[in-house]
């Protein structure tokens, strides 16, 4: 029995939320888009939100509470955010695929404990737990050691973008993150694990091995939780909807989906 | 997507001809299992056998979804202002949240709403006949049943189809229990049951006489202040009038702090006499009976407004009705009153009758099941009522988790049948347990739960379910 969530309920806030909408609705499940930390939504409507919905899919991107254009949370805690993301896709018209990127698959992971998604996608997932926080502290330990303390964790260019990017957009994008709540921060490191998802959704976890923030090891070991093995796109850098060649996990996500996964384990 | 009053069409491929005993044509449904009624029980029950992976037929007399929410309903017991008395957090489907911008107690129209969008969010509309009631349920061997079904009004011919399982979740709040009063025949005045009320029109102007402190009786009191001329409140006994909102929160949220943090009850129950003393106060000075019974032993009643009309003199406190004469009624303290318009809030009985009592354990014919957690049926693994709980906190949370459980004993039928076994004996054993803690015997206390007593026992239950 969840006590708290009846005894003291998320407190409500106004979210964003970015759409794009196909010209013709084609009975296809919607796209819920989760960014991870310090992004918003604007993440997702550079590039991908667009493209899904050429492709015919409704596609929407939430900022999670404190981030992007939603309004400021300093106390969030990650139940705040997957409470964000459960009012949303439960504000959807049909059953919607959750798609989390970064610290936003944590975020998803613990919001399909609270909602039967149609299906999940972790994106460069981070799951939380010390060997990402060892990666991210040997590839940037100024960004990251001052979030121990409850400064804002920082991520440089060169750890989000591969090269390919040209160094005007990595400036223009790195120039909107913000950052998520200190509690948040540390429920990475020390937060309890997701509880089992409900109603069974299929997953796909896809990342880049050339990730300068998910080790490829997380990554494996993340598909291994959910029975899969990871989708990998080499040369890419963590922000792989912000990146020079974003149409390729975009197109292999639709494809999957297309694929209708839930109709496998159902026989 | 089908319309509301579109039926659905049953999937031709597990449909086979068999006969029933009397001869009659039976069609065989396989596996699929039958829910009856597609209100806020049924829907829950009809989306979590589905992501079971089972197939679902559900059979509704209406043509909406909603049940007894729905107000276009004839057997809807809401009227006009009907609000819930549970906070937002304690009435939505635990995985489908109510949004955030809706206030804490929601309107029943929003409520009507929240199942529309959850019947069309989780596709279980195509799941649904609508307009079709439920005739007879009978087992037959080997657990299954079989389900007669035809157009609701008695139009058309009956069919019957051969079912893996059942739920039943035909609600408790549409068949009205009416006491009886020496003399009540000869009542010159107009006399109705709470269900048939439905907006305050009714009462403009009149003498109203309203009887019973249930949540309705008392939301009836409270318009008929502001709108009869007159309104006296017959009460049984005393009853504890909590107020909505304490300490700045919903109350029930409060409450369930100390539930959190598992306060034992007796200091609960102090905490509380001293918390409405201090805001509500001692009612004994407007009249009121002092209860005879401590907090949490009746059903709660939230109701901020009764004690302000009283406190107003707009409503007057009279105790219970010893007889009805042509013109006036007396009550059992001598007085004689004479309203126009006695209203009887005197709440509802379950009924199932298309189904033999003896199934569900109700050997008297009185209409009260014998149940495992309210929900399942010893003897009779394969059926299960949903819904029939009157707990201190929203109905739909609970349901849910009845519908995961039985939803989960099918699929362990079907996979590990000797440890389905085994769980049956649990039910047989459990079959009549109270999830409250002491409450006043009456009809109204049946089925009567408390909300975090019932859920950690459904929870050990599925765990049970899980692990054994």
């Amino acid at each position: 029995m969840r006590s708290w969530e009846w005894a003291r309920p998320v407190r409500p806030v106004r979210r964003e939320v970015l759409s794009a909408v196909p010209e013709l609705e084609e009975g296809r499940p919607p796209l819920l888009f989760v960014p991870g930390f310090g992004h918003g939504a604007w993440a997702y409507a550079e590039n991908w939100l667009g493209h899904v919905a050429a492709r015919g899919f409704s596609a929407h991107a939430v900022s999670l509470r404190g981030h992007g254009g939603s309004d400021p949370a300093p106390e969030a805690t990650l139940r705040a955010y997957a409470h964000d993301v459960v009012q949303v896709a439960a504000g959807l018209p049909r059953r919607a695929v959750l798609v989390g990127h970064g610290a936003g698959a944590l975020v998803v992971a613990h919001a399909m404990a609270r909602y039967p998604a149609r299906a999940a996608v972790l994106v460069a997932p981070v799951l939380g737990g010390w060997a990402t926080f060892g990666t991210a502290v040997r590839r940037n330990p100024l960004g990251t050691l001052p979030a121990v303390f409850g400064a804002g964790l920082r991520l440089n260019r060169k750890q989000l973008f591969s090269g390919e990017l040209p160094d005007a957009d990595a400036r223009r994008h790195a120039a909107r993150l913000g950052r998520a709540a200190r509690r948040a921060q540390w429920q990475l490191l020390t937060g309890a694990d997701p509880e089992p998802a409900v109603g069974e959704p299929p997953v796909l976890v896809l990342g880049s091995p050339d990730d300068r923030v998910v080790p490829a090891s997380a990554l494996t070991q993340a598909a291994r939780r959910y029975g899969s093995a990871p989708l990998l796109f080499p040369g890419m850098g963590h922000d792989m909807m912000l990146d020079a060649r974003w149409r390729e996990p975009i197109d292999a996500i639709l494809d999957w989906l297309v694929k209708d996964p839930s109709r496998d384990d159902r026989g | 997507m089908p319309t509301s009053t579109e039926p659905g069409q049953p999937d031709p491929e597990t449909t086979t001809l068999a006969r029933g005993p009397d001869g009659r044509p039976v069609s065989d449904r396989g596996d699929t299992v039958c829910v009856i009624g597609a209100g806020a029980s049924g829907l829950t029950a009809v989306k979590n056998l589905a992501e079971h992976g089972f197939g679902v037929d559900c059979y509704e007399r209406e043509t909406g979804v909603g049940g007894a929410w729905n107000w276009r309903h004839d057997r809807s017991p809401v009227y006009a202002s009907t609000h819930l008395i549970s906070s937002r957090p304690f009435t939505q489907f635990p995985d489908f949240p109510m949004p955030d911008h809706w206030p804490d107690y929601p309107h029943h129209s929003q409520l009507l709403s929240y199942f529309e969008r959850y019947a069309d969010h989780f596709d279980l509309r195509r799941h649904i006949w609508f307009g079709t009631e439920v005739v007879r349920v009978e087992p037959v061997g080997d657990d299954r049943w079989d389900v007669t079904t035809r157009s609701t009004g008695g139009y058309g011919p009956e069919r019957t189809s051969r079912y893996a399982a059942v739920v039943i979740a035909n609600g408790h709040n549409w068949s009205p229990k009416l006491p009886r009063y020496e003399g009540l025949e000869q009542f010159r005045g107009e006399v109705m049951h709470a269900s048939s009320y439905k907006d305050s029109a009714q009462l403009r102007g009149k003498r109203v006489l309203v009887v019973g402190a249930g949540n309705t009786g008392c939301d009836i009191a409270v318009e008929a202040a502001q709108q009869a001329s007159r309104c006296w409140h017959s009460t049984r006994r005393g009853y504890w009038y909590a107020p909505k909102y304490v300490f700045g929160r919903p109350a029930d949220q409060v409450n369930d702090m100390l539930l959190a943090l598992r306060v034992p009850l007796r200091v609960r129950q102090w905490l509380y006499h001293r918390t409405l003393r201090l805001t509500v106060g001692d009612l004994t000075r407007f009249g009121l009976p002092k209860p005879d019974h401590r907090v949490y032993e009746t059903h709660p009643i939230a109701n901020s407004l009764l004690v302000y009309h009283v406190g107003h003199g707009a409503i007057a406190p009279v105790p219970d009705i010893e007889r009805f004469h042509p013109h006036s009624v007396e009550l059992t303290d001598g007085r004689q009153i004479d309203p126009e318009l006695v209203v009887f809030a005197t709440g509802y009985l379950p009924r199932f009758e298309f189904l033999d009592g003896k199934i569900l354990g109700d050997d008297e014919g009185v209409g009260r099941p014998r149940l495992w957690l309210n929900a399942l049926v010893p003897d009779h693994p394969t059926l299960a009522v949903t819904g029939l709980l009157q707990p201190d906190s929203g109905i739909f949370t609970l349901a849910h988790w009845q519908a995961v459980l039985f939803a989960r004993l099918l699929r362990l039928r079907a996979n590990r049948p000797e440890r389905a076994a085994a769980f049956a004996a649990r039910v047989r054993a459990g079959a009549g347990e109270r999830y409250s803690g002491q409450v006043k015997d009456s009809t109204r206390h049946w089925f009567e739960v408390g909300h975090a007593d019932y859920l950690r026992a459904l929870e050990r239950a599925l765990r049970e379910l899980e692990s054994k």
